[in-house]
């Protein structure tokens, strides 16, 4: 009976609606950006034109998508995955290089990106791993195949050199605490992070070794002396001594040299701005010039006279916060958080495991995109190339998330005919 | 299991919006130092330089106008790639002068006097010839611009030290610029008159924003131009010189160090001023103006030593009317008195015994006019002779600064100089507290020992007679502009504390002397009556200075001249020579005499 109800009545609409307002106002933007005089929205020549071509596909594929059979997402998560992974691999040896990727697909004169295709091919395969029956977080085989999961998109989108998609794979550690692993893994990373950071930012190494060992003397003497306690503070202090040795190491050796350039901008601003810390200066220099209301649509001088390097993709919250100025960026946000904290709604009430994990792995992507993104461009986090969901222009990229969001819908709007299998 | 990690994550997402509402709300709402820097972002502005004003003679013949000239400007962060052989080819620089350009960009880059954004001078002033060349090829290198500016040329190379000449601003220049009007690289007058009318003559910069994208595309006016303003040009000056008089001058000069001044008595107005040696202005322009000024200030003969206003000498015999002058007002001569010449306190010339007031400016009289200036101190207001030389002298310095001696006369020019009229201080201090009366300083009598004039005020003081008793200060520029009139300091009328009846006495006698005296030889001429007065003044161990002041005609004086050549002998010779010459090119407008210009050309005046 349910079966014969049409989709439009069991679609989540607030969704939609804010998926709707978000792709329009990027849009809008994108003309901002490469708006000259007397040039025109749908022009197809301009960045513009072509970003309502990908909308327009857009809506094709989410009409696919909620044709298909709901099950098929669940069945087929491996055979996609696969699918795509092995589009990635063929990337990287027939690749076709833009702006330091080797990332892009081209077929014909189009050019498609496959690794923004495999963060919802992974988030399948998650779900679907996570609500196998006889799953258990805590065990140490599941865990291990789960970072397998991740690891192998990650590892084949770092042979394209995408540093920046690679890295959004680390949001499903935030989907795997939600399904019970434990914390003790994002704590051990933050911790490291920051090591890494101190490191870099104090000029001599043994001023940290000298805290770690007063840290390590007073927890010694403090606390309750027991030989099992004591030995865990021990390797605890050890190993932090070993992360600090080993960040130039890994800083010299391991990261790019751009890559290397970035992190030490953003911990000094004015390191070089008009080479590696271009981006983030021109950027900052484009929101903070907006002030509280912003120079109005279409007024903006910084991103219009391309100050700003890549502003319709990556850059394209600079434009907001010029010409929208701080009002701007709190809708902006708004409407973000209002379309995480909706996603993870929907992921509650979801009744089947696949589609809550799915749910979430959803909400995690575009949050890890969200962060990185916003936060590069206001000088918070080194420059990662990777877009805003929905905002930023190109084809390969709104597809992505227009695919990651709407399966979640789809599987949403059928989440009553599911039987509870946990 | 997995209870309130749900809210923990949405507490995660919450966290990281209000950091981000909170960095944003810094970097856009408190600190607002990025609206700035996207202003220098994305505007240009460009200086539109006014035209600096023109300088005029008094027959309205240009005698400084304005070149153009090109500057090469870079904008740093536009030059991706230089080719640097072809630069130096093109630009027709050594490699090792790109790389000084260069250093000397980074260096004001570092310490913030320049922007890598903004457009800034690279190569200053190419040359006409060089920029024909250049604007074909400026398009192949990325980020340099050219300025176009003027420089000063001259129709001339006459006037050099009186018009002074243009140059960029110095550090000091511009660390003294209170009124904030000027910027690193502008140019200013540097001396004469382009430094004493430099307000009037720069005119008023002018600013054009434009907006312009990353590569420094022009994208259009930057809100329709209104914040633009056009340049002003600089104001004209119409000179009161007479260039043709002038060059004569100069002609006659040739090879001499001295200096000639020529004044219309009735206005102030300076018809010509010379200062030997001299220099060509146009040197001092355009890129070779460094090497250039090396080069002439390390002159020997001091080109840039402007002599009429800068030489202090010792006036001579020239001083002896004003001697006259002041012992007639004083009452302690009348111009019947006559005065045996005894030459044995102090020597004298000529054929003469016993004169009255006239012979003895005629013969120029020593005796006389030490006699003069003894009745003049001596009054016998004190019994005490040293007292009573104190008196006699501060009232006789009085007189004598009433003609202008002894302090400035305030030209229209910079660095005048004042001379020295000898008071009862300056005794005092030359003679380190002791005692001293007239015996010791009756060497100012006839124009030697202390007193210092500078030619100016010879040429000022010969005007005074001419006008028989007021001066109008001696001045270069009649009109600022289309004003008609010169600076209010120029238009108001000096008498001296002479009354003016005495004057005909000083006329009378300097008629006497070049139509029957000293100057009979060289300065008389055939319809116009000179009426001046020679002075050779003592210049061990080198040669006399030769001195004259004549002013012409007698009745209603047109011209009044000062002339001073440097160890040229007799006042009658070279000095009496340029003077009537002068005054005839000036009157007549050619020289009847062949025989006197050759006499002056030729330079010998020693024999």
């Amino acid at each position: 009976m349910m079966r014969e109800e049409k989709i439009s009545n069991r679609m989540d609409w607030i969704t939609v609606l804010l998926y709707g307002i978000i792709v329009f106002w990027g849009w809008l933007n994108i003309f901002s950006v490469t708006y000259e005089e007397n040039q025109f929205i749908l022009d197809p020549s301009i960045n513009s034109g072509r970003q309502l071509i990908f909308i327009g596909s857009s809506i094709a594929i989410i009409m696919f998508i909620l044709i298909i059979d709901m099950r098929f997402y669940e069945t087929f998560a491996w055979v996609i995955y696969g699918a795509v992974l092995f589009l990635c691999l063929i990337v990287v040896f027939t690749g076709h290089e833009v702006g330091g990727n080797q990332a892009w697909l081209r077929i014909g004169s189009f050019g498609f990106q496959p690794s923004e295709f495999a963060k919802f091919a992974t988030a399948l395969v998650v779900a679907k791993y996570i609500s196998t029956v006889g799953f258990r977080m805590d065990q140490f085989r599941n865990q291990v195949a789960l970072f397998a999961i991740i690891l192998a998109p990650m590892l084949i989108i770092l042979l394209q050199k995408d540093t920046g998609t690679a890295l959004v794979f680390s949001a499903f550690v935030l989907v795997f605490y939600r399904e019970g692993m434990s914390p003790f893994l994002i704590l051990v990373g933050i911790g490291i992070t920051i090591i890494f950071i101190l490191t870099l930012l104090v000029e001599n190494e043994y001023i940290l070794f000298a805290i770690i060992g007063c840290v390590w003397l007073t927890l010694l003497l403090l606390g309750k002396k027991k030989r099992r306690r004591i030995t865990i503070i021990t390797v605890a202090a050890l190993m932090l001594m070993g992360t600090i040795k080993s960040v130039d190491f890994v800083f010299n050796n391991v990261l790019q040299e751009h890559q290397q350039k970035r992190i030490r901008v953003l911990l000094n601003p004015d390191l070089d701005q008009l080479g590696a810390g271009y981006h983030v200066y021109q950027s900052k220099v484009a929101i903070g010039s907006g002030g509280k209301y912003g120079k109005g649509f279409l007024k903006g001088t910084q991103t219009k006279l391309k100050f700003v390097p890549e502003q319709s993709t990556d850059f394209i919250f600079c434009t907001i916060g010029e010409e929208h100025g701080w009002i701007g960026s709190f809708l902006v946000i708004s409407l973000f958080m209002a379309l995480l904290f909706r996603i993870v709604y929907l992921a509650e009430r979801q009744k089947s495991r696949f589609a809550r994990v799915y749910g979430y792995s959803v909400a995690c992507i575009l949050f890890f995109h969200f962060t990185i993104n916003i936060g590069m461009t206001i000088g918070l986090f080194p420059v990662i190339g990777i877009p805003l969901p929905f905002f930023s222009y190109g084809g390969s990229s709104l597809w992505g998330f227009t695919i990651l969001l709407f399966i979640l819908l789809k599987l949403d709007a059928h989440r009553l005919q599911v039987l509870d299998r946990v | 299991m997995n209870q309130g990690r749900k809210e923990i994550i949405q507490v995660v997402f919450v966290v990281v919006a209000v950091i981000f509402l909170l960095k944003l709300f810094i970097i856009q709402v408190i600190d607002r130092s990025y609206a700035d820097l996207a202003d220098t972002n994305a505007i240009r502005k460009d200086v539109l330089y006014p035209v600096r004003g023109l300088i005029l003679d008094r027959n309205g013949k240009l005698m400084v106008y304005n070149n153009p000239e090109y500057d090469l400007l870079i904008i740093l962060k536009e030059v991706d790639y230089l080719d640097t052989a072809r630069f130096c080819h093109v630009f027709d620089i050594t490699p090792e002068q790109l790389r000084a350009s260069f250093e000397s960009l980074y260096t004001d880059i570092r310490n913030r006097r320049a922007s890598e954004l903004q457009p800034t001078p690279f190569i200053k002033q190419l040359s006409n010839r060089d920029f024909a060349k250049i604007q074909d090829h400026i398009d192949e290198f990325e980020g340099f611009y050219i300025q176009a500016r003027t420089t000063r040329a001259y129709s001339s190379p006459a006037m050099a030290n009186a018009i002074g000449y243009v140059s960029e601003i110095t550090k000091n220049q511009l660390n003294n610029d209170s009124t904030n009007f000027y910027r690193q690289g502008d140019y200013i007058g540097q001396s004469g008159l382009e430094a004493f009318y430099e307000t009037y003559l720069r005119g008023t910069r002018g600013v054009r924003y434009q907006l312009r994208n990353k590569d420094g595309i022009i994208k259009g006016p930057y809100k329709d131009g209104r914040y633009d303003t056009l340049s002003v040009p600089g104001q004209d000056l119409y000179s009161t010189i007479d260039i043709n008089l002038q060059e004569y001058g100069e002609y006659l000069m040739k090879g001499k160090s001295g200096s000639i001044i020529a004044i219309e008595p009735a206005t102030g107005e300076i018809l010509s001023m010379v200062s030997g040696p001299s220099y060509d202005p146009a040197m001092l322009t355009g890129r070779n103006y460094s090497s250039n000024f090396q080069l002439i200030s390390n002159d020997t003969n001091k080109p840039l030593f402007n002599r009429p206003l800068m030489a202090q000498y010792r006036p001579g015999s020239i001083f002896k009317i004003a001697q006259s002058m002041v012992a007639l007002q004083e009452g302690v001569l009348t111009p019947e008195t006559r005065i045996r010449c005894n030459r044995a306190i102090i020597d004298c010339h000529g054929d003469h015994t016993n004169e009255d007031l006239r012979g003895a400016i005629t013969h120029s009289c020593n005796p006389y006019f030490r006699e003069a200036l003894r009745r003049m101190l001596n009054q016998g207001a004190s019994n005490d002779p040293y007292e009573d030389t104190r008196i006699g002298l501060t009232k006789w310095a009085k007189h004598i600064e009433s003609f202008g001696f002894g302090d400035p006369l305030g030209i229209d020019l910079p660095n005048e100089k004042g001379g020295l009229v000898p008071s009862p201080a300056y005794y005092d201090r030359a003679y380190g507290g002791r005692p001293w009366k007239f015996s010791n300083i009756y060497s100012i009598s006839i124009g030697e020992g202390e007193n210092l004039v500078v030619p100016l005020q010879m040429a000022n003081f010969v005007s005074i007679i001419a006008n028989r008793g007021y001066y109008y200060t001696p001045h270069l520029v009649s009109s600022i502009g289309k004003s008609g009139i010169p600076l209010s300091q120029y238009q108001e009328k000096h008498y001296t504390s002479i009354d003016p009846e005495h004057f005909q006495v000083a006329v009378d006698a300097m008629e006497r002397v070049v139509a029957a005296g000293t100057g009979q030889f060289r300065a008389k001429l055939k319809d116009i009556i000179v009426c001046g007065k020679t002075g050779t003044v003592q210049n061990d161990p080198l040669p006399d200075h030769s001195v004259f002041i004549a002013f012409a005609p007698k009745e209603n004086p047109k011209i009044a001249v000062s002339v001073y050549v440097e160890d040229a002998g007799q006042g009658a010779r070279a000095a009496a020579s340029i003077a009537s010459l002068m005054i005839e090119k000036y009157l007549i407008g050619e020289t009847q005499r062949p025989i006197i210009e050759d006499y002056v050309l030729r330079g010998q005046f020693l024999y």
